[in-house]
This record gives structure tokens, C-alpha cells and sequence, in this order.
């Protein structure tokens, strides 16, 4: 396994930057200076900063583990719908139909009660919960058969893809409870701070370069430890691993856990920026998209995803902004340059050259 | 010349059958009931194209003869004047007081006789389909009046099919309304029959009859009906699975051979099926005289658009990636995103219209409470066509056996002398022609658009996946009884939670048999 402490602690560095430096030009330079970044794109580039974080949580699996999950938009969206329960919550009666009990959507279904598991979402605690607990018990549950039952490669990418389509059928339904097709929106205030005010909003981007950060260490503490380096031997060669004497499906099952927890928290720092979430983004195009992400910066180090998530969502702001037409052509070709001729990603070439 | 001689000639007799009104007006005004209902019979019996419209307008009270020029017209009441037209030929007069017309009046019993006159009318029309859809909105309808000339016109008919139809609709009467021994005979004639009108008939008289044995023998027709109906209802969700299942199995079956045979994750197959249902709509649209048959010239053109197409993906860029199955799963995603925008930006992001030929629409009505649409029958044959071609192409031969060989040890193959490059292309081209031939199919069901490709893609997976990955037969099976499952499911789970489940149980399947319900057996399983 090549390192590359150069690389590594230059981006460590550069995001630590980003974070600090953003909001002091947004909050404390003038509207008219050089410098200033507009409200809206301290916004754009804090969505960005969960993308970085949902793909370091890929990568996890898929650059060390082997596992190319193809449902990691399920785990995201569902962070992100338990931060919108939170935040619905957070409306109060100044909903649309200023019920104070009850969310709009379920007033307009004309249901008497909330269903149970909207039970405590009003204080963040619970919330918090949820938002760890919701995606780390599907990835367990999902996982636990699914390793047990040695389901490998391609077919665990499809079940993955199957996941996440069923559960974007489902939370398509108004009888689940989470706003039908046009999930949950119209958030106020977050801990009793208005979504709307710039403070905020650069409060969430520096919580999100954060998370960031700190998943970041956290990953790379896991991936040198002991449990890091059987992940690669897995990865590498699972049946040697396993005739050797690790528990392979253990492994697994913690390091898919942790990657799907990972992404739920990327989504419910995402939602509150976004200011809305819906079963769309559970859409199985999303969580392929996020692998292209990966294997774009390069899989298999902890800040190629980061760079790749980076790169293809600005280059995706770019192009929808300027032709948006071509930005399905970008992106296609994307896919098909980086696995044709970058196999170890944009990352990669530097590794090349430094050889 | 002779052709507007003719027409002019006809509309002259016409014109003379209308005067007929007129020629009947002093009997239609007098004051002889006989002579009244001799002037309406003798309408009845004229070939005058309006005269269902002088029958109706008697019964409506719209008829009026103008006092000023002895006129027979239709009137209809506007405010305080009477807006009026001639009743012989159609042509519009000057609106007029109350007192400017002359009623035809009619009594009680003319009218039921008018109605029943009206009925029969088009039951004595020269076309059969038309005696035969006369007979049909009848039936349930008539009363005692209106029965007796049908008994009269069913002697004379020659047509069986009316003829049965005469039969069924004097039976419905009869059972409530006829004699002892009539009633006996309609009990005879509907036994056996699942006609709406002929249960809803036997309910009413199982509820009012005041003769027991009626009643019982009512009773034991509608349990005998009732259980068969079920029976019939069983037989039609079993229709509609096995014809969900041919769709999935059409559109999965390219799958099986890129994906099963050769073991490339081929993201781009849903594109490839969308591209089939492009040149559908692009022959239709070079040929829009001929629509029936542009669906028999599109299939080889939609498998050569697609096969070309996927030769094409496997030589730029499949070739180099054999062996690493998950990127040539992303490299065929973004082939299938270039391919979706091609078609949004090159031809319309709008989803187009094809047509489907005479010969696809319809139903076959095999009785009352069943019939098949024809479309879901063409594609069921079409899907085991397809199917037994496939089969018969890699099992028997030369192709097929040198496909299989590489796909089982390409080395060994080489070593052989087969050249494993070409037939990896034309594995692909055939898998891709395929899917586009399924285009073809699919695209008589749903809307042709640049995500037709997206919504059958996930589908397509799970059918060879459930089925055991390099096994046709799997295929088959699986897309049948996932088609068969799902209309099980749907009416009490609804279509959405229907889907979801079968998902679900798909993912548990696969735990228990990660290779699918046929899986490969032999040493090339371990790569």
C-alpha cells in the first residue's frame, strides 16, 4: 500500500484552511471587496463538504474492504431524512395550516396522530440518535446477511442497488409517514437559529468541514490499525484471510456499519443546507454517481475520494450553470476515461510521476 | 361523370324517402288512433334514413306541423319561441311563437309502442355487426311490448352469432317476465352463461320470485356462475403474470447472455433496449402508410441498430477491461449516460410516439368474464420466440459452442484456435441486438423516451441474478414467476408495496442462493 504523506498533509491542511477562511470572507469582508464569497456559495461549498465525507464513506468499503456498494445514497438520505424530521418539527405552527402537532403533509393527509417513530423527533438528542442509529441498523441488518451468506463482488453490488431502490419505492409512499414524493421541506430554524441567516449558514459549512476532518482522522486511524490493514488483506485476497483465521464477516460487517453511519451524518449535515430531502435522493443513479466520485480521485487513499467529490461537483455546478445540455456527456465520459485510464484515479497520476 | 350521375341519383331517392313525412302528414294529425299508428308503422317500414329520428322526436314531443305551410317540423322550445327545422330534409327555418304550430300528440300506449319500435329498428339493419351490437345494448333493457317482435326476428335470422344473441336477450326477459314454460326455457338457455345481465336477471328473481322451486334453481345457477367466475379471475391474473413475466424476460433476456455468458456488468443494456424502441418509432415514421407491418421490419433493424451499437462499446471499451468486473460496471454506466443525453439532445428530450399496428390491438373475448388483450398475447409468444431462437443459437451452433468455450476458459479456447477476440464481439453484438429487439417489444407497451432504458435496467438485473447468472432457463423461470409473483401480490399489497416486497425478497433470496435458482456448476464457477 503506497502512501503519500506529502499529498496527505497538504489536503489536510488545505481543508482545515478552507474551513477557517470561508466564513471570515463571507462574514467579515465587505460585499464589495475582491475577496467577499457570497451567502450562496458558502452554502454550495459546505453541500460539497458532505459529498467529500459520503465518498470517504465509499471508499471505505470499496477502496478497503472490496465491497463496491452501490446503496450508499440510502444510508445518506436517511441522515438526512432524520435531521428533517427534526428540523420539521422545528416549524411548529407556522406550517402552512399552523397545526403545531402535526407536519403539514400529514394534516393535508388529514391523519389525527404522528406516527410512532416521529415520537421525540422535536429535541435533537433523539434526533442525533436517529441519525446515527437509522443507517447503522439497516447497514447492519443488510449486512449481517448478506456477509454471513458470503454474497460477493457484483451480486452484493446488486443487491446493494436493489436496497436502496426498494426504499426509495417506499418512501415514495404518503402511507410511510415521511411526506410522499415530496419528502420534507419548508425547514425554519435549526436549534433556534434561523436557517435563513448567514451566520448559520457558515455555522453548517464549518460543521460540515468539520465532520469532515474529523471522519477523515478517524478513518485514517482505522485504516493503520490493526483491524485497517485485515480490511486490505480482505480485500486482497478474502479466502487466504479467512483460512488464516480472521473472522472475515466481522470485519465486514463493522467497517460497512461504520461507512453507512459515516454517510448518514454527511446527510444530515447536507439537508439543513440543501433545505430539503426527498426519496430522489435515494435514487440508485445517486450512488453510482458517488463512485465516480471515488474512482475518479482514486480509491484506496483516504483524500482521493475527498478530491473527487471536490472536483466532480464543482465541475457539475460548472457545467449545469454553463451548458447544461452537456453535462450528462461529462459526466458519461467521466465514468468511462477514469476506469479506462486512470485506475488509481486522479491521485494516481501523481503517484506516477512521483515514482 | 357517371360517378356524380350516380351520387345524385341517390341522394334524389333519398330526398323522396323524406318527403315521406310530409305525404304522411293528414293521417299523422287526424284524429283515428288507428290511423295514427298505421302512419307510424308504415314510417317504421320505409327506408327513410331519418325516420329513427321522426320515431324519436314523436316520443320527445318535438314533431309539430306549421300552420302557415302545413310543414312538418322539429321543434325545440327556446325561451318563448320555438327554434325550428324541417323534418324531412334537416334544413333550419325561422323561429317562431307557440301558436304558429300544430303538435303531433301521442298517447301512452303509442309511446311504448314508439320505443319499442325504435328498438328493433336497428335490429332489421342489413350488417350484421350492427344486428349484433343492436342485440347486445338491448339486453336487460326490453319489456314485454318490445320482446315480442325480437321473438318474430329471431325466426328469420339467419347469422348464428345474432341469432344467439336474439336468444339471450328474449331468455333475460322471459326469466323474470315469461310464462312457466318460457321461464323454463330461459333457465335452459342461461345455464352456463356468465353474462353480467344474465346474473344480475337471476339475483333479482332469486330475491322476488315468489315460486320456490324458481328461486332454488336461480340460487344453484348463480353459485355454479359465481364459482366459475372466480375461476376465471385466477385464470386472468395468471394472464397478466405471465405476461409481465414475458416483458421482464424480454427485456432481461440480452442480459443473460452479456451479463450470464460473458460476465460483463453491462449498465448500458436498458440504452440498448431504448435505442431498439427508437428505431421502431424512426421505421414507423419512414413508413406511415404501412404501420402494420412496420413492427415485422423493425425487429432486424432494431437488432442490427443495437448489436452494431454494442459490437461498437465492447471493441473501444469493454475489450480492455475483461477481468475487472466493477469498473467495466461503471464504465457501462457512463456509456448509458451518453447514450441518454445522444438521445435528449440529438433527437428530443420528449418522450415520441409509436404506434401500435391493427393487429396488436384488441381483445380476444374467450366469454363474458374473460377476455385477453391481444397485445400481452403478441408479447407472450413474442418472448418465447425470442427465447427458443436464443436457445437454439448458443446450444446448437458453431457460435454458440465457441462462445460457451471462451466464456468457460478463454485460454484453453485460444489454444483450440478460436479467436477469442471476435467472438467476445460478437457474444456482445449478440446480447446487444437482443435487448434491441426487446425495444421493439416494449415499445408498444409504455412511452418511448430517453429513460425508457432506466426503468427496466434494475429489472433486468434482478431477473438473471434470481435466475443463476449464465443460465437461460434461470431466466425464463425467474422473469416468469417474479411476473406471476408481482400480479399476485398486487391486489391487496397494491403495485408499489407489490414491488417492494418482491425486492425484498429477492436480497433474502439471494443470501440463501447467492447464485441465482439455476446456478452454474463445474470448475469455472471459482473466477
Amino acid at each position: 500500500m503506497p502512501t503519500y504523506p506529502l499529498i496527505d498533509r497538504l489536503l489536510l491542511i488545505a481543508l482545515v484552511l478552507l474551513t477557517i477562511t470561508v466564513p471570515i470572507l463571507n462574514l467579515g469582508v465587505n460585499a464589495d471587496h475582491a475577496l467577499y464569497i457570497e451567502t450562496y456559495n458558502v452554502t454550495l461549498l459546505g453541500k460539497y463538504l458532505c459529498f467529500a465525507l459520503l465518498a470517504l464513506s465509499v471508499d471505505l468499503v470499496w477502496g478497503y474492504l472490496g465491497i463496491l456498494s452501490l446503496g450508499h445514497g440510502a444510508f445518506f438520505a436517511l441522515g438526512g431524512y432524520a435531521m428533517g424530521m427534526y428540523l420539521v418539527r422545528q416549524i411548529g405552527d407556522r406550517g402552512v395550516y399552523g397545526n403545531p402537532d402535526l407536519p403539514d403533509f400529514m394534516v393535508f393527509l388529514n391523519w389525527q396522530e404522528a406516527p410512532w417513530f416521529w415520537t421525540g423527533m422535536e429535541h435533537f438528542p433523539v434526533a442525533l440518535t436517529a441519525i446515527v442509529l437509522a443507517p447503522g441498523l439497516l447497514a447492519f441488518v443488510f449486512g449481517w446477511f448478506a456477509f454471513r451468506s458470503r454474497v460477493n463482488g457484483v451480486y452484493l453490488s446488486i443487491i446493494t442497488q436493489a436496497m436502496t431502490f426498494a426504499l426509495m419505492l417506499a418512501f415514495f409512499r404518503n402511507e410511510m409517514g415521511f411526506g410522499g414524493n415530496n419528502g420534507l421541506t419548508d425547514f425554519k430554524d435549526i436549534w433556534g437559529f434561523s436557517l435563513q441567516s448567514n451566520e448559520t449558514r457558515n455555522a453548517l459549512f464549518v460543521a460540515s468541514g468539520v465532520a469532515l476532518l474529523l471522519g477523515y482522522f478517524i478513518c485514517q486511524k482505522i485504516v493503520r490499525s490493526r483491524a485497517g490493514l485485515v480490511a486490505q488483506a480482505i480485500r486482497d485476497a478474502e479466502s487466504r484471510t479467512r483460512f488464516i483465521g480472521f473472522n472475515v464477516e466481522n470485519y465486514k460487517l463493522w467497517f460497512f456499519t461504520f461507512s453507512a453511519i459515516l454517510a448518514g451524518i454527511a446527510g444530515a449535515l447536507y439537508v439543513p443546507q440543501a433545505g430539503i430531502i426527498n426519496p430522489s435522493q435515494m435514487a440508485p443513479l445517486g450512488s453510482i454517481e458517488v463512485v465516480v466520485w471515488v474512482a475518479l480521485g482514486g480509491r484506496g487513499s483516504l483524500y482521493g475520494p475527498i478530491i473527487g467529490a471536490l472536483l466532480v461537483n464543482y465541475a457539475k455546478s460548472w457545467f449545469t450553470a454553463a451548458f447544461p445540455e452537456y453535462w450528462l456527456f461529462a459526466l458519461g465520459a467521466l465514468f468511462v476515461i477514469s476506469t479506462l485510464y486512470l485506475p488509481n484515479g486522479v491521485m494516481g497520476l501523481f503517484n506516477r510521476k512521483a515514482a | 361523370m357517371v360517378l356524380v350521375l350516380s351520387l345524385l341519383s341517390v341522394t334524389a331517392v333519398a330526398s323522396e324517402d323524406n318527403e315521406l313525412i310530409q305525404t304522411l302528414a293528414p293521417e299523422l294529425l287526424s284524429k283515428s288512433k288507428p290511423k295514427r299508428l298505421m302512419a307510424i308503422d308504415e314510417i317504421a317500414a320505409s327506408s327513410a334514413p331519418r325516420k329513427a329520428l321522426w320515431l324519436q322526436a314523436m316520443i320527445d314531443g318535438d314533431l309539430y306541423q306549421l300552420k302557415k305551410t302545413d310543414e312538418i317540423v322539429l321543434a325545440t322550445r327556446q325561451g318563448n319561441t320555438y327554434s325550428l327545422t324541417k323534418a324531412s330534409d334537416g334544413t333550419g327555418l325561422d323561429s317562431v311563437k307557440k301558436r304558429a304550430l300544430r303538435k303531433i300528440k301521442i298517447d301512452n300506449a303509442m309511446r311504448s309502442y314508439l320505443r319499442s319500435l325504435i328498438g328493433t329498428l336497428a335490429l332489421q339493419s342489413d350488417d350484421t355487426e350492427e344486428r349484433f351490437q343492436a342485440v347486445y345494448s338491448l339486453l336487460g333493457k326490453v319489456d314485454s311490448d318490445a320482446v315480442e317482435p325480437i321473438r318474430k326476428l329471431k325466426s328469420q335470422e339467419k347469422s348464428e352469432r345474432v341469432h344467439e344473441a336474439m336468444g339471450l336477450l328474449i331468455s333475460i326477459h322471459d326469466l323474470e317476465n315469461g310464462t312457466a314454460e318460457q321461464q323454463a326455457d330461459a333457465f335452459e338457455f342461461v345455464s352456463g352463461r356468465l353474462d353480467n345481465d344474465v346474473l344480475n336477471s337471476l339475483r333479482r328473481l332469486s330475491e322476488t320470485s315468489a315460486d320456490k322451486q324458481v328461486v332454488a334453481q336461480a340460487v344453484m345457477l348463480l353459485d355454479e356462475a359465481e364459482s366459475r367466475k372466480r375461476w376465471y379471475t385466477y385464470i386472468e391474473t395468471l394472464f397478466f403474470g405471465v405476461s409481465l413475466g414475458s416483458v421482464l424476460v424480454v427485456a432481461a433476456i440480452g442480459l443473460a447472455i452479456t451479463f450470464g455468458v460473458m460476465g460483463v456488468i453491462n449498465m448500458a443494456h436498458g440504452e440498448l433496449i431504448m435505442l431498439g424502441a427508437y428505431t421502431t418509432y424512426f421505421i414507423q415514421q419512414l413508413m406511415p402508410s404501412a404501420i402494420d407491418y412496420s413492427l415485422i421490419l423493425a425487429v432486424p433493424a432494431a437488432f442490427i441498430v443495437s448489436g452494431s451499437v454494442g459490437v461498437l462499446i465492447e471493441r473501444t471499451v469493454i475489450r480492455h477491461l475483461y477481468g475487472r468486473k466493477l469498473e467495466t460496471l461503471l464504465a457501462t454506466f457512463g456509456i448509458s449516460l451518453l447514450l441518454q443525453q445522444a438521445v435528449r439532445t440529438f433527437i428530443s428530450p420528449q418522450n415520441v410516439a409509436v404506434i401500435n399496428p391493427s393487429w396488436m390491438t384488441g381483445s380476444w373475448v374467450v366469454n363474458p368474464a374473460l377476455s385477453l388483450t391481444l397485445n400481452r398475447l403478441v408479447i407472450i409468444a413474442f418472448c418465447l420466440f425470442v427465447f427458443a431462437v436464443l436457445l437454439f443459437v448458443l446450444t446448437r451452433t458453431r457460435f454458440g459452442l465457441q462462445t460457451r468455450a471462451v466464456a468457460q476458459n478463454r485460454q484453453m479456447a485460444r489454444a483450440m484456435g478460436i479467436r477469442s477476440a471476435r467472438v467476445d464481439a460478437m457474444t456482445f453484438g449478440l446480447g446487444s441486438g437482443v435487448a434491441g429487439i426487446a425495444g421493439v417489444a416494449l415499445s408498444q407497451l409504455g412511452n418511448v423516451g430517453p429513460n425508457l432504458g432506466q426503468s427496466y435496467i434494475i429489472d433486468s438485473f434482478i431477473v438473471v441474478v434470481f435466475g443463476g447468472v449464465g443460465s437461460l432457463w434461470g431466466t425464463l423461470v425467474a422473469g416468469m414467476s417474479l411476473g406471476i409473483g408481482n400480479k399476485l401480490l398486487e391486489p391487496w399489497a397494491g403495485a408499489v408495496l407489490a414491488k417492494i416486497l418482491l425486492l425484498v425478497f429477492i436480497i433474502l433470496f439471494i443470501q440463501k442462493r447467492p447464485s441465482g435458482l439455476f446456478p452454474q456448476r463445474g470448475r469455472a464457477v471459482e473466477s
